[in-house]
């Protein structure tokens, strides 16, 4: 089976300042990989490069067997990300967000109520406007459309991030069924050792670049300085 | 293009319809508008009418741009814009769709204002034919041109005052072409106007064809 992720000296840029430079990394179909490193290592601009979102501006990137320096569009419907942002209409309630989101990556619509809730998200809930949510109900929300949507690739920054402890646990039960179900994860998180129990593998990132596994502590603790 | 585009724009009319910002703010604004221009002009009722058709024409303007703005103050917040470049929607059905949620909307705010102004201004609203397909053609220019430079100034961090920068010297010919349409029905001035609609239409079409053309590649430098 082909590589799900495969970059090769990537370099992805904002502006002329480098967000990823010269990345190499290959992840194979069905594995869980854990990226850590420092803030502004590069995670999230790997994260998004991987959904399209960010041109590769050389090097060689393919992701689920496209090309990113060729097309980055047709990728995103079998992609899913869970980015700091949810991607949500504030005045749209919890249930006209999900179905939004379905309806637009042409999903079915009836994933919706397992999808709701699996995270929790019923009752009164479900007819609440997104604006009037806390943090917490917009993470599960972003986390329900991941799971109604289904992905072949899930791509999750900082998924614990906001969430109780339920919840928490309901994250890397998700995460264990995407894997099982034959999805990939790319997971960037700083919650080392919760990211190590559900993940094949660590991936160190620093600088924009991977980190090679055999200096990777050493070089870790130079860069962050 | 044609399924994204009605899921699009149903998404912004509903968007709309909860939050009330058109009615609670736009609406109120382009009637402050429409009186302060009155008080400006003075009680001069033959003066009023002759200006209504240009009064009018500058005021939805000026409520399009807040219309333009809002439309895409949607897709900042949250990221929102994000999760349609995530979803896979065709960028072209994106473009239509916007551009139709925000034309609806100003149609709908066009008819309070032409009320609105034949009783301010005291101007009787005749021809209501080319009246009416002066305020369609030219609302679709003007929605085009809107959400395509809309989407152009969103992706930068100057785009409350880049916008009108963009949009008002381009639709500065929907601006003339509508206020003499509209001077032409009212027996303003001579002629039937149809030669003006038809410079709407032009211009409504050019810009449809353009955005949604050129919508994608917008997006994705955006």
């Amino acid at each position: 089976m082909p590589p799900a992720v495969v970059f090769i000296e990537a370099v992805v840029l904002a502006g002329r300042f480098p967000l990823l430079s010269g990345l190499s990394l290959e992840v194979a179909t069905g594995e869980v990989v854990h990226l850590r490193g420092a803030n502004g290592a590069g995670k999230t601009s790997l994260l998004r490069a991987c959904a399209g979102l960010l041109p590769i501006a050389s090097g060689r990137a393919e992701v689920l067997g496209h090309d990113l320096l060729v097309d980055r569009v047709s990728l995103r419907r079998a992609v899913g990300l869970l980015g700091h942002a949810g991607f949500h209409y504030e005045e749209l309630s919890v249930r006209d967000n999900l179905r939004f989101a379905l309806r637009a990556s042409r999903a079915p619509l009836e994933r919706a109520g397992p999808a709701l809730e699996r995270l929790g998200l019923t009752g009164r809930l479900l007819d609440t406007p997104v604006g009037a949510c806390s943090a917490g109900q917009r993470r599960r929300l972003a986390l329900a459309v991941l799971v109604a949507r289904a992905p072949r690739l899930w791509l999750l920054d900082e998924p614990h991030a906001g969430l109780d402890a339920e919840a928490r646990a309901t994250v890397d039960a998700l995460v264990a069924e995407a894997r099982v179900g034959g999805a990939t994860v790319l997971l960037a998180s700083h919650e080392l050792e919760r990211a190590a129990a559900i993940a094949d593998r660590s991936v160190e990132i620093a600088g924009g670049r991977v980190v090679p596994a055999a200096t990777d502590s050493a070089e870790v603790g130079c860069d962050v300085a | 293009m044609w399924r994204d585009a009605l899921l699009v724009a149903g998404k912004d009319l509903r968007v709309e319809w909860r939050s009330r910002v058109g009615l609670n703010q736009v609406v109120p604004f382009a009637l402050a508008v429409l009186l302060l221009f009155g008080l400006a002009l003075g009680p001069d009722a033959a003066r009023l009418r002759a200006a209504t058709s240009g009064l009018f024409w500058v005021t939805v303007l000026l409520a399009a741009l807040l219309g333009v703005q809002r439309s895409f103050a949607l897709e900042s917040a949250d990221r929102a814009g994000d999760g349609l470049r995530l979803s896979g929607l065709d960028a072209g059905g994106i473009f239509v769709g916007k551009a139709a949620a925000l034309g609806f909307q100003l149609l709908v705010l066009e008819a309070v204002l032409a009320l609105v102004a034949a009783l301010l201004y005291g101007t009787p609203l005749e021809g209501v034919g080319v009246l009416a397909a002066s305020c369609v053609l030219a609302t679709a220019g003007l929605a085009a041109v809107g959400t395509f430079y809309g989407a152009l100034a969103a992706g930068t961090r100057v785009r409350e005052t880049l916008l009108p920068l963009l949009f008002f010297p381009v639709v500065a010919p929907v601006l003339l072409a509508a206020t003499k349409a509209w001077s032409a029905a009212l027996g303003r001035s001579g002629g039937g106007g149809v030669g003006w609609l038809a410079l709407l239409a032009v211009f409504a079409a050019a810009y449809v064809a353009i955005g949604t053309v050129a919508f994608g590649p917008l997006l994705e430098d955006s």
